[in-house]
């Protein structure tokens, strides 16, 4: 069990050199393949979860080994880090079974860069030396672009550019910050910084640069808006990929870094990050209600919902971050479903155009029907997993400011709004144009991908305690640790 | 007078008998086509010789001065050297077939080479002015020379000439800051020079400034930082590309150990104000870098403002003025030269119907007709760009690290948003090789360019393995020590 992180990170990466080595004509073998490994990661993963003790708030399964000069090799997991690894292994057999058919052009190439993509996406959740991280964070980049630029759709270049400047110019600021913390530190170990105390000043300007890059990464309104662009040209798997855990790099960032390295800033500057959050709640939900493309309508009701995550975060408090954990998680699942179900409405017409459907219900029932149910979890209502988070969320941002918690709760009604609208127009209605009277329901394939993903959503929102369970002493940890930190600060300015 | 007198000067000896007998063994050979393989592969060899020589510590005396001090062989000269051997002889050996194919691969084009590699030693050798004017002559005329060597070639002839005009005006100023500083200080040694300035105590002397200014701008020009960079861009695109490719390795590493050991051996006594010069050079260097390259069209003009750009990143560390940041220099530099190398390999394999094609529109949709080689080109430019966790985000790293721990914060985020900025181009490139339709396949790729991209590939993607960029980054720090004893931490 001793090295069983680095088995997990590395394992889909030896699974994109095993296609590498196949003929190019293979496509067959190289889906295979990818189906395999992303299934034996899962298992490999929940092997970690299994055994993962929930009662300890430190860093399990911790491997450490010298590396470059005074850097080191060090992996692990806490219970804020445990859950998305579990995300992510389990997503991605889902997105290499949505990719099944729908992607013919290059197959080999695109599953060597999904199988990169997860290795770099394990290893932000594992890695526990800054500069690993960001390695880990940054390296992302490169099979995403080529994900979004060579098999996406018209606008792909500009969509593709768009995402890898935008993040990039948001990194390389947290990437001076991490140089200025290892001469402070004399480290770039994260446990040995998270015990580190910042001088006050200096925690300002590392807690702005953590926040360029995370906010982008989030996405945060204002620089939300690479990510629209991004979703509506990336295929469907790279959307699921982008929305269900890219996007949670930046909360995992907030928790990891932002709140428990820099708690002083991070108290100063809450009142800013609530004030971006509610903007994103309600902004980009009337945003939502105009769109005509369904993809862009998921993406920008997704900077909604990370809204909801970073008022969580910053409320500093057990109920807000377990809230904005399992608001991530929910999210991550329904947004992910949901950019599933326009794949499957899209290989059948070929288009997103919302106007181009209507009544779909009548010649696609199952997929009616799991749609409902992403779309009820997407709104948040009670019985899903959607509810959980945000209801969480709002409870702690009531105590922090009752004027967050109220503007964020029209956030609630407007993202029912949408939804529901969107639900309307695409699967009910009469079904009155020609080109959908051929449509075909949920072959046993896309079955296959949703049902889980059904289950998943009804049973979190009835039973979410496996998920706060895990994270509980984690958090606990991290929420009296700020609260310490910051009590020499408000006593100092007490006059 | 024993033999130990000229261990320290063997590398240096190697490469000029090996120059010698060149020359005689291209005059004595018939055939002049065998004469310029046989030529390119014995210079080959003998650049291999002298890097063995300098490996092998049993040859090399540890830390010695030659030649009442004006020479100097330490752990920083031999790192230095092995990479400017290793450069050079990549190289050369890409030039081997596509000289060949252009019926110039004449016996006099290796042995150019091999003197230029030994103007570039004695520069990182030098440890005087004269050394350092010596060495850095003998390089420039061997470089004049073989930037023109496609003789037939307008613009090889115009690159020649204009290296040549632009190189001459930087030596003279260099030459003349070399005697303002010999005037004030009473010697051209840099030991003495910096107990000169340190015992008169003349950081504000005006005459020591103007010769510190004339040298270093003459040094800029070797390096091609911006504002005396205006001749890479045509000498790079006009020189046949494997003179390029030669021209944006070794050289630069050979002048960037010129300015390192100049600023910190001759005048560590007014840092401050060489600082601000280098700090100056740096910044517009990786703007304008970024900036310019964006609207070019042929990749080698493309590749000469990315050099500028990287010149700039490789100064930040030397503006730190720590044994971070002389670590920091030597470790870009290492980086850069491999990813170059290697990027040239691929520009050389940019064939159609026998003739080269420069234009970066000629590379559309290669991943479709060659994807070996558009996977390797863009893990090259992935790097250049500095994204992790590639070779060239490391070399970002070490460059950037010892700045921030000078303090110089505007320095670094101008930098980086350089970086950002200079992604960009990088990135066009492999859009026009992964998303862009495909354009009439390349010839394939000859086993001597794919051995030095896969080389340079392989380097730049496994950098992150301890035992390949862990050992390079010992070596750097270690050698860096040389110059800054204090060490690091």
């Amino acid at each position: 069990m001793s090295n069983i992180l680095s088995v997990v990170t590395f394992l889909p990466l030896v699974g994109a050199l095993l296609i590498a080595l196949l003929n190019a004509d293979a496509s067959r073998n190289a889906r295979w393949i990818a189906l395999w490994t992303t299934l034996v990661t899962f298992l490999v993963s929940l092997l970690i979860w299994w055994n993962f003790d929930k009662t300890s708030a430190g860093f399990q399964f911790v491997e450490e080994y010298a590396w470059l000069g005074p850097l080191k090799y060090k992996m692990g997991v806490d219970g804020i880090s445990m859950l998305f690894i579990i995300l992510t292994t389990f997503l991605m057999p889902l997105c290499v079974l949505a990719s099944w058919e729908s992607i013919t052009d290059r197959v080999k190439e695109y599953m060597i860069a999904f199988l990169v993509l997860e290795t770099l996406m394990l290893g932000v959740f594992c890695a526990l030396d800054l500069v690993l991280f960001y390695l880990f964070f940054e390296g992302g980049l490169i099979p995403m672009f080529l994900i979004i630029g060579v098999w996406g759709g018209k606008r792909r270049v500009y969509a593709s550019f768009k995402f890898f400047l935008y993040t990039l110019l948001g990194s390389v600021l947290m990437l001076l910050a991490m140089m200025a913390m290892y001469w402070h530190a004399g480290t770039t170990d994260i446990p040995t910084l998270l015990a580190t105390k910042f001088p006050a000043d200096m925690q300002w300007w590392l807690w702005l640069a953590f926040f360029a890059s995370f906010a982008v990464k989030m996405p945060m309104w204002p620089v939300h808006t690479w990510l629209p662009d991004a979703h509506v040209e990336a295929p469907t798997a790279g959307s699921v990929v982008l929305a269900g855990i890219l996007l949670k790099m930046g909360g995992y960032g907030f928790l990891r870094f932002s709140l428990p390295m820099f708690p002083i800033a991070s108290e100063q500057l809450a009142p800013f990050v609530f004030t971006l959050s509610i903007v994103a709640i309600i902004y980009t939900s009337l945003v939502a209600l105009v769109q005509e493309d369904i993809k862009k309508l998921i993406a920008y009701s997704s900077v909604a919902h990370m809204g909801f995550v970073t008022m969580g975060i910053f409320t500093a408090s057990q109920q807000g971050i377990d809230g904005a954990i399992f608001q991530m998680l929910s999210h991550g699942i329904v947004s992910a479903a949901l950019f599933l179900c326009v794949g499957v409405v899209y290989d059948r017409m070929h288009t997103r155009e919302i106007a181009a459907y209507g009544g779909v219900v009548e010649r696609m029932p199952k997929y009616a029907l799991a749609f409902m149910v992403f779309t009820m979890a997407n709104v948040g209502l009670p019985g899903t997993s959607g509810f959980v988070g945000e209801f969480l969320t709002l409870l702690a941002a009531f105590k922090a400011n009752t004027w967050v918690a109220i503007f964020a709760t029209t956030g609630v009604i407007l993202s029912a709004a949408y939804a529901l609208y969107l639900y309307r127009r695409v699967i009910f209605g009469a079904l009155e144009k020609p080109s959908l009277r051929g449509l075909l329901d949920l072959s046993p394939r896309e079955v296959a991908v949703l049902a889980p993903l059904v289950i998943l959503t009804i049973f979190y929102g009835i039973y979410p305690a496996p998920v706060l369970d895990v994270t509980a002493a984690s958090v606990k940890n991290l929420v009296q640790n700020y609260e310490t930190a910051i009590k020499p600060a408000a006593a100092a300015l007490a006059p | 007078m024993d033999a130990a007198f000229y261990l320290p000067v063997l590398p240096e000896l190697i490469l000029a008998i090996g120059a010698m007998t060149l020359l005689m063994v291209g005059a004595f050979t018939r055939d002049e086509r065998a004469a310029g393989r046989t030529a390119a592969w014995l210079a080959i060899g003998v650049l291999i010789a002298a890097g063995v020589v300098i490996a092998m510590p049993t040859l090399q005396p540890a830390a010695v001065t030659a030649f009442d001090g004006a020479f100097v062989s330490d752990g920083l000269t031999r790192f230095l050297k092995v990479l400017i051997l290793i450069a050079a002889a990549l190289a050369l050996l890409l030039t081997i077939d596509e000289f060949a194919r252009a019926k110039i691969l004449l016996f006099e084009y290796p042995v150019l080479v091999l003197l230029a590699t030994l103007g570039m030693l004695m520069m990182v050798s030098a440890n005087d002015l004269i050394a350092l004017y010596l060495g850095l002559e003998l390089q420039s005329l061997a470089l004049y020379v073989i930037a023109a060597f496609k003789r037939d070639d307008v613009r090889s002839s115009e690159a020649g000439l204009k290296y040549f005009v632009l190189g001459a005006l930087s030596s003279g100023m260099l030459l003349y800051g070399a005697s303002l500083l010999y005037g004030i200080t009473g010697s051209t040694g840099y030991e003495a020079i910096a107990n000169a300035v340190k015992a008169d105590g003349m950081g504000g002397n005006i005459g020591l400034i103007f010769g510190l200014v004339f040298v270093l701008v003459g040094l800029a020009f070797k390096i091609s930082a911006v504002p005396f960079h205006m001749w890479t861009p045509d000498v790079y695109e006009g020189a046949p590309t494997p003179v390029t490719a030669f021209f944006a390795g070794a050289p630069k590493v050979a002048a960037m150990a010129l300015l390192l050991r100049f600023t910190q051996s001759a005048l560590p006594a007014i840092a401050p104000q060489w600082q601000q010069i280098v700090i100056f050079l740096s910044i517009a260097s990786m703007v304008l870098g970024a900036f310019a390259a964006i609207g070019q069209t042929n990749i080698k003009r493309l590749m000469a403002y990315s050099s500028i750009g990287h010149v700039g990143f490789a100064l930040v560390g030397l503006a730190a003025n720590n044994a971070e940041g002389t670590a920091g220099v030597l470790i870009y530099m290492a980086i850069y030269v491999a990813m170059t190398l290697g990027s040239f390999a691929c520009i050389l394999s940019m064939r159609r119907n026998g003739e080269a094609v420069e234009d970066i529109s000629e590379l559309a949709g290669l991943a479709k007709t060659d994807l070996r080689l558009a996977a390797i080109l863009a893990l090259l430019m992935f790097s250049l760009a500095g994204i992790p966790p590639l070779a060239g985000f490391w070399g970002k790293w070490y460059a950037f690290l010892p700045a921030i721990k000078a303090g110089l914060y505007p320095l670094a985020i101008i930098g980086v948003v350089a970086s950002v900025i200079g992604a960009f181009y990088y990135l066009r490139v492999i859009k026009i090789m992964f998303f862009d339709e495909a354009a009439a396949p390349f010839e394939p790729v000859e086993a001597k360019a794919l051995a030095v991209m896969g080389l340079s590939a392989l380097f730049v993607a496994a950098f992150a393995l301890p035992f390949i960029g862990g050992s390079l980054v010992d070596a750097a720090t270690a050698a860096a020590v040389v110059l800054m004893p204090g060490g690091v931490r």
